[in-house]
Parts: structure tokens; sequence; C-alpha cells
């Protein structure tokens, strides 16, 4: 590669960030979608704890959304369009879903306590419908927007994987942060929702080699093949430990944060194997980043934006996580 | 019905429901530190307490209102591009920087600390939750800032060049401190003082009618009555030099606000009339001779411009005059009420006891009066703008969404059940919260003169 000057890099920059972005929204927000979800198999007293373990974050979690899409839209208007007009239904569907779901959780411990369970419903409803739709978009995203009565059924099959994944993710966020009995439900949710999850990630693996010629080439290449097949090797490993973790009794013990941290690790993966792949398309095939990006010197300003307020946002997220830290007890107003 | 009015509509729908909560929240925030502080300083026991009690209740309010804004504001961040994207497109190098930095200062500002302010007193110092309160409220603020710089710029554009149909940035000054921002951001300041306030006058009022109140619905009252008293006025100015810019920035707006057809000098100020945008002229007008011109030229003579100098480029008409007629009126009504209001109180010694209770009933009545007037005028600005999306430089119809009609019918529909819907629960659930607030046992609460954290002791109902 011949050396690139910075304003070729800075689309480049900005899809890392969008990526980032939309990686820490996807895993956020995902276990507190997963526990959303969950909370259909739970008590009405369990409902609460779990709500309270997600209580401090959802708002920040749902951030990260808006500054991926921001983002996107920001540096590359072309893609947004392009984007957000084949995916204009699930778009709004999704929207419906996070909005029941943000004001279900206000509601429900503030209206009558009559009325509690049906904000319980539409939380839960909310969750999966932002869940489903974005398994969907992810679906459609990833195969290209391609016409064909394949790929509905593949984004169809994604629609029902990521919801399994933001389950387990919930799940093992509520073994890392509750204890007693809800802890011994969610090892058990942890143990179902499993294997779905690691079908739908075999599946998007497969999906952008069969669609895209370029993309199979890059992986099934020696010897680059070798290289990455780290990805998908460590990523398995993870997933696997996971698993075995879930049927042994450390779980309940000291070693209750690894799963979740495991969970995390292969969504990072993942979305490394995503970016391998795509790169360096905005829409696999159809637009590449340059392509989409705008100007230079705008991107110039929100650049400096980033590098002075980003640090800053790490460091009171993690102040707050720090705060929320150990096992969930009850919220107070005061 | 065709895309780009459905678009428009759809729009107008998610901007109308979202501003509800920004325009209650933008001022909360900061009368929580006021409570909060008042708390602390208190000496006397059953002060403090009231004072608590206050800062409890409210805070509840706080995170509905602002969860409800939350939600609706990320629905409005994926409208920018769907139902606009050609606007990105266009002006995407100013919009673009702008939005950013309202997400990276502001958004992840409140929401980081939102937890902390809401659930994190027992965890933390005082001083570090009264730190956390000061940055929510302060987030709510620079929010504002950069999203009324951005509608600012898009009404009276200023520090851009056009290269080849794009808009590139040539002074971030200029563009941020556009012509109409600075009072445009004090406007909307004060107005959400002022909905704050009646929300506050509102609610308490709701307590003492239903004999649930405590004195800390009467020190919250107090407190509401005062600060309305205070911003009604200071809007009333800021809204006078706020017109006197638009006059000189966006005449057109100014004319359909008014009614005024024809240019004329000593332009009457109509109190009543039905603008007729077919047949171009008003019906069953009510005026005050050359009023308009007075308030708006400072001279009886004074010039004004009318709508058909603007041919084909003035808003729709009968919207902006009416819209406008209603916030002034409200305007003028909250300034009324609470000065009647706080004479009366004067004249009661301080005790609401005292209070008669049709004024009561009137506060109680008045509980939204804010969010009428800060919509209507949002319509007179907005709508006013029409019909460009930016002000004499890009028309709103050439920039709407390419996405089937269809589409946007339907996914209307949803939406505006679901704001319909949530907006009743809202209200319903304000009055429930304000029914109860008191009833809840506080016999727990250990109050003691140095606000040690014991008294936050309790364990009672979460979330």
């Amino acid at each position: 590669m011949t050396s690139m000057s910075f304003d070729e890099l800075l689309p480049l920059i900005f899809i890392g960030l969008m990526g980032v972005s939309l990686l820490v929204y996807v895993v956020s927000d995902g276990y507190d979608l997963g526990v959303g979800m969950l909370m259909h198999r739970a008590t009405p007293e369990e409902r609460d704890t779990m709500v309270a373990s997600i209580g401090p974050f959802w708002d920040a979690n749902e951030t990260w959304l808006v500054l991926g899409v921001g983002l996107l839209l920001v540096a590359f208007p072309k893609a947004h369009g392009l984007v957000l007009s084949e995916l204009y239904l699930p778009t709004a569907l999704m929207l419906v879903g996070l909005i029941l779901r943000g004001a279900a959780f206000d509601f429900r411990v503030k209206a009558k306590a009559g009325r509690k369970a049906m904000w319980d419903r539409l939380f839960i409803a909310g969750s999966m419908l932002a869940s489903v739709c974005q398994g969907w978009m992810l679906g459609r995203y990833i195969s290209g927007f391609g016409e064909g009565w394949n790929y509905p059924v593949f984004a169809g099959a994604i629609a029902v994987a990521l919801p399994m994944a933001y389950a387990l993710l919930g799940a093992t966020w509520l073994v890392m942060k509750t204890d007693g009995p809800l802890q011994d439900k969610a090892v058990e949710w942890s143990k179902i929702a499993w294997p779905p999850m690691v079908l739908g990630l075999i599946l998007i693996s497969m999906a952008t080699p069969w669609i895209s010629e370029t993309v199979r080439e890059r992986w099934f290449t020696l010897p680059a093949m070798i290289a990455v097949a780290s990805i998908p090797v460590t990523a398995g490993i993870a997933l696997v430990t996971v698993r075995v973790l879930l049927g042994s009794l450390a779980v309940r013990g000291g070693l209750c944060w690894l799963p979740f941290a495991l969970l995390v690790l292969v969504f990072f993966l993942s979305f490394l194997g995503l970016s391998y792949s795509i790169y360096p398309f905005v829409v696999i095939d159809k637009l590449t980043v340059w392509e989409a990006a705008s100007s230079p010197d705008s991107l110039k300003v929100i650049l400096i934006g980033v590098c002075v307020t980003l640090p800053v946002i790490v460091a009171y997220t993690a102040f707050s996580y720090r705060v929320f830290r150990g096992k969930t007890i009850k919220l107070d107003y005061a | 019905m065709d895309a780009v009015f459905l678009a428009r509509m759809q729009f107008a729908a998610n901007i109308t429901f979202h501003i509800l909560f920004p325009s209650i929240s933008i001022a909360l925030g900061w009368v929580l530190l006021f409570f909060r502080l008042k708390h602390l300083r208190a000496t006397d026991p059953q002060q403090k307490l009231d004072w608590l009690r206050a800062y409890r209740l409210w805070t509840k309010v706080f995170a509905l209102t602002f969860a409800l804004g939350v939600v609706s504001g990320v629905t409005m961040s994926f409208q920018f591009g769907t139902n606009w994207p050609g606007y990105m497109e266009r002006v995407g190098n100013i919009a673009g920087p702008l939005l950013s930095y309202e997400v990276l200062t502001a958004f992840f500002l409140e929401a980081g600390f939102l937890g902390v302010m809401l659930f994190g007193h027992r965890r933390v110092g005082e001083m570090v939750h009264l730190g956390a309160t000061f940055l929510v409220a302060f987030g709510t603020l620079m929010s504002a800032f950069w999203i009324l710089a951005l509608n600012s710029w898009m009404q009276t554009p200023a520090g851009y060049e056009i290269v080849n149909g794009q808009f590139h940035a040539r002074s971030w000054l200029e563009i941020i401190f556009n012509p109409s921002f600075p009072y445009r951001l004090v406007h909307m300041m004060l107005a959400s003082a002022l909905t704050c306030a009646f929300l506050l006058i509102g609610i308490s009022a709701w307590q003492l009618l239903k004999g649930v109140a405590t004195d800390s619905a009467s020190r919250v009252l107090r407190t509401g009555l005062v600060f309305a008293a205070l911003a009604a006025p200071a809007q009333m100015m800021a809204g006078d030099l706020h017109g006197l810019n638009t006059l000189k920035h966006q005449p057109q707006k100014i004319a359909a606000m008014e009614g005024i057809w024809e240019t004329t000098r000593g332009a009457p100020l109509l109190l009543f009339a039905i603008p007729d945008d077919a047949a171009r002229t008003n019906h069953f007008e009510v005026a005050v001779p050359k009023l308009a011109s007075l308030i708006l030229r400072h001279d009886a003579d004074g010039e004004l411009k009318g709508l058909n100098e603007f041919p084909s480029a003035h808003p729709p008409v009968f919207a902006v005059f009416w819209c406008f007629r209603i916030m002034v009126g409200m305007g003028i009504l909250m300034l009324l009420v609470s000065w009647v209001g706080l004479w009366r109180h004067w004249r009661d010694g301080w005790d609401f006891s005292r209070m008669p209770r049709p004024m009561l009933w009137l506060f109680a009545g008045m509980t939204f009066a804010g969010w009428v007037a800060t919509i209507a005028g949002w319509y007179v600005t907005e709508i006013g703008r029409q019909p460009f999306i930016v002000s004499g430089l890009i028309r709103t119809a050439d920039v709407a969404s390419r996405v089937p009609s269809s589409s946007i019918a339907v996914t209307f529909a949803i939406y505006v059940a679901v704001y319909l819907a949530l907006l009743a629960a809202y209200v319903g659930v304000l009055k429930y919260m304000a029914e109860t607030a008191d009833k809840k046992p506080y016999a727990n609460v250990k109050v003691s003169p140095a606000g040690e954290p014991q008294q936050y002791q309790r364990r009672g109902e979460f979330a």
C-alpha cells in the first residue's frame, strides 16, 4: 500500500470510529435489551432486580447508537441515504421498540401499582421488537441488500439469532450482577441461548464470503488465511469456554464476570471479522468508504471534537460503572 | 398524499412530541440543584425535610421526562436522515459537526451522570452527587446550545460558502453565532423556565386542592410563582428583541405573523383575522391602528413589508398568524397569573391555606400552559421558515425522502398512536405521583442537622 495523505486517511478514521460506536452500542445496549427480553421468564421481584441492574446504564448505552448513526449521517451521507432507505420500515419499528422500552422503564415504577404488569409487558415487547429489527437490519446489511428468496430467509435467521445473542449477553450480565436464585436462573437462561447464538454466528460468518467474491478471496487465500483464521478460532475457544463455565460451579462464585467478559470478546472478534470482510466498502460491493465520505474539512472539525471528548466520555462512563459495581441492590431516588 | 407532505407531518409530529420534554427538563435540572442546595443549607429539621421531599418528587418527574426526551430524541436523530436525506447531502458539512458536538458534549454528559444523579446518592459523597446533578443540568443546556445553533443557522444562515451546490464552512464562529442564535437561545431558555415554573405551580396547586399537600408543596408552589413572575416579563422582552431580529433577517415571517399582505406604512395590529392564503387577503379583521408599526419599527408610521413582496417564497399565513397569537396570548396569561398569584400570596401572609380555591384551580389549570406557548412558538418559527429548509437557499421539497409515501404514512400512523398514548400516560402518572407523593411512609426518614448520609438509608421503591 502506498502512503495515504491525511485527507484520504480521514474516511478510514471515521469508519473506524463509527464501527467502534456501533460495536459499543451492540454490546452495551445488547446486554440491557437481553435483560429486558429475559424478564418474561422472571417473577415480579426478580424483574425489579433485573431492571435495577441496568437502570443506571441504559441511557448512556443508547447514546452510542445516536453517535454511530450520527457519524454515518455526518461522515458518510451517501451511505446513510442508501442504508436507511433500504431499511426504512425495520428502522421505524426498531425505534418504536426503543421508545416503548425506554418509556416503560420509567413508567413501570411510577404508575399505579396495578398498571405495573402492563408496563412490564411493554418493556419486554419493546426489547424484543428492537432486537428482532436490529437482527433483520444486520442480516440485510451484511448480505448487501440482495434480491431473491434466499436473502430474506437469511435476514430472518439473523433476526432470530441476534436477539438470542443479546439474551445470552443479558443472561451472563445477570450472572455477574446478581446472586441467589436469580443467578441460578440466569445460568439456565444462558445455557438455552447459547446454541442459537453460536449457530447465528456461524451463519453470518459463512454468508459474506458466499455472497461476495471479493470477501471469499480475502478469507480463503493463502497465506492470509492462516493469519485471519486466528479470529474465528479465538472466538470459537471463547464460546466453548463460556459453555464450560456455565456448567461449572465457578460461575456462581469468583468467576461470575468471566462469561460476560468472554462474550464481549466474541462480539469484538466478530466485529473485526466483519470489518475485514467488508473493507473498503461501506455497503458491500456498492459503495466504498471514500466514495461515501463527506468533505475532509468538516471531518477534521468533528475529529477534533472526538479527540477531546471521547477520552472524557470513556472516563466518566468508567466512573459510572465503578459507582454501581458489584452485585445489584435496590435502586433508590435520593 | 404526496411524500413531501407526509414526511413533513411525520417530522413535525416527532419534534412536537420531543420538545415537550426538553422544555421541562432544561430548567428542571437547575431547579433540582436549587432544591438540593436548599435542603443541604436548611438548619431547621422540618425545612430540611420539606426540601428533601420536593427534591425526591421532582427527581422522579425529571427521570420520567428525561427518558421520554431521550427516546423521542433517538427517533429524531434517525429522522434527519430518513425524512430529509438531501438535507444532509447538501449541508452535511455544516449540520454534521454541530450535531456531532451535541452528541459528544451533551448527550453523553447527561446520560453518563444521570445514573449517578438518580440512584447514586448512597454510593458517592454529597459533593460528587451535587456535581453529577450539576453536570446533568449543564448537559441539557449544552444540548440546547448546539441544536439551537443549527436551527438558527437554518433560519439565518451565515459563515458558509457554496461550492458545486455543496455547502462548506467558511467561519465556524459565524455559523454558530449566526444572527438569530443568541435571541433564539435566550427565548428558548426562558420558555423552558416558564414551562417548568408552571408545572411546579400547577402540580403543587393540585396537591393543595386534593388535600394531599404538605409544607413541601407550599415551598415548591412559592418557588414556581417567583420563578414564573421573574421569567414572564423577561420572556416578553426577549421575545420582542427576537421579533425585531426576525424582522431584519426574515421579514416574510413577520409579515405572515402579522397578516400583512401589502407593504404598509403605519400597519395596524390585528387582534383577530382569518387570513386566506388563496384569496391573498384577511377576513373579519379586528385591528388596532398603527400598533404593529409602532411595536416593530418603534414608529407609528414605520413601513412593514407585505407578503406580496415575496411571491412563492413566503410561509403559509393562517398557521403562522394564529400560532403567534396563541403564543403571545399564553405569555400574557402566564405573566398575569404569576403576578396576581404572587401578590395574593403576599397579601395572605405567605400562607397557601388562605389562598382562594378558584385561584388554586386556575394554577392547576395552567399546569401545561408552557407547553402550549412553546409549541405555538416553535410552529411560528418553523412554519414561518417554509417553503425553505435553509432560509432562502434550499427548499424543503427538494431535499425530501424518496421513500414511498405508503411507508411514510404507515410509520407516521404508528408514531402518532404511540406518542398520544405515551403523552396520556405521562400526564396520568404526573397526577398520580402528585397525589401519592407525600403518602409514602417517611416515618423512617431520620433527618440530621448536618445532613449525614444516614437519612438516605430508606429502602423504598426503586428505579
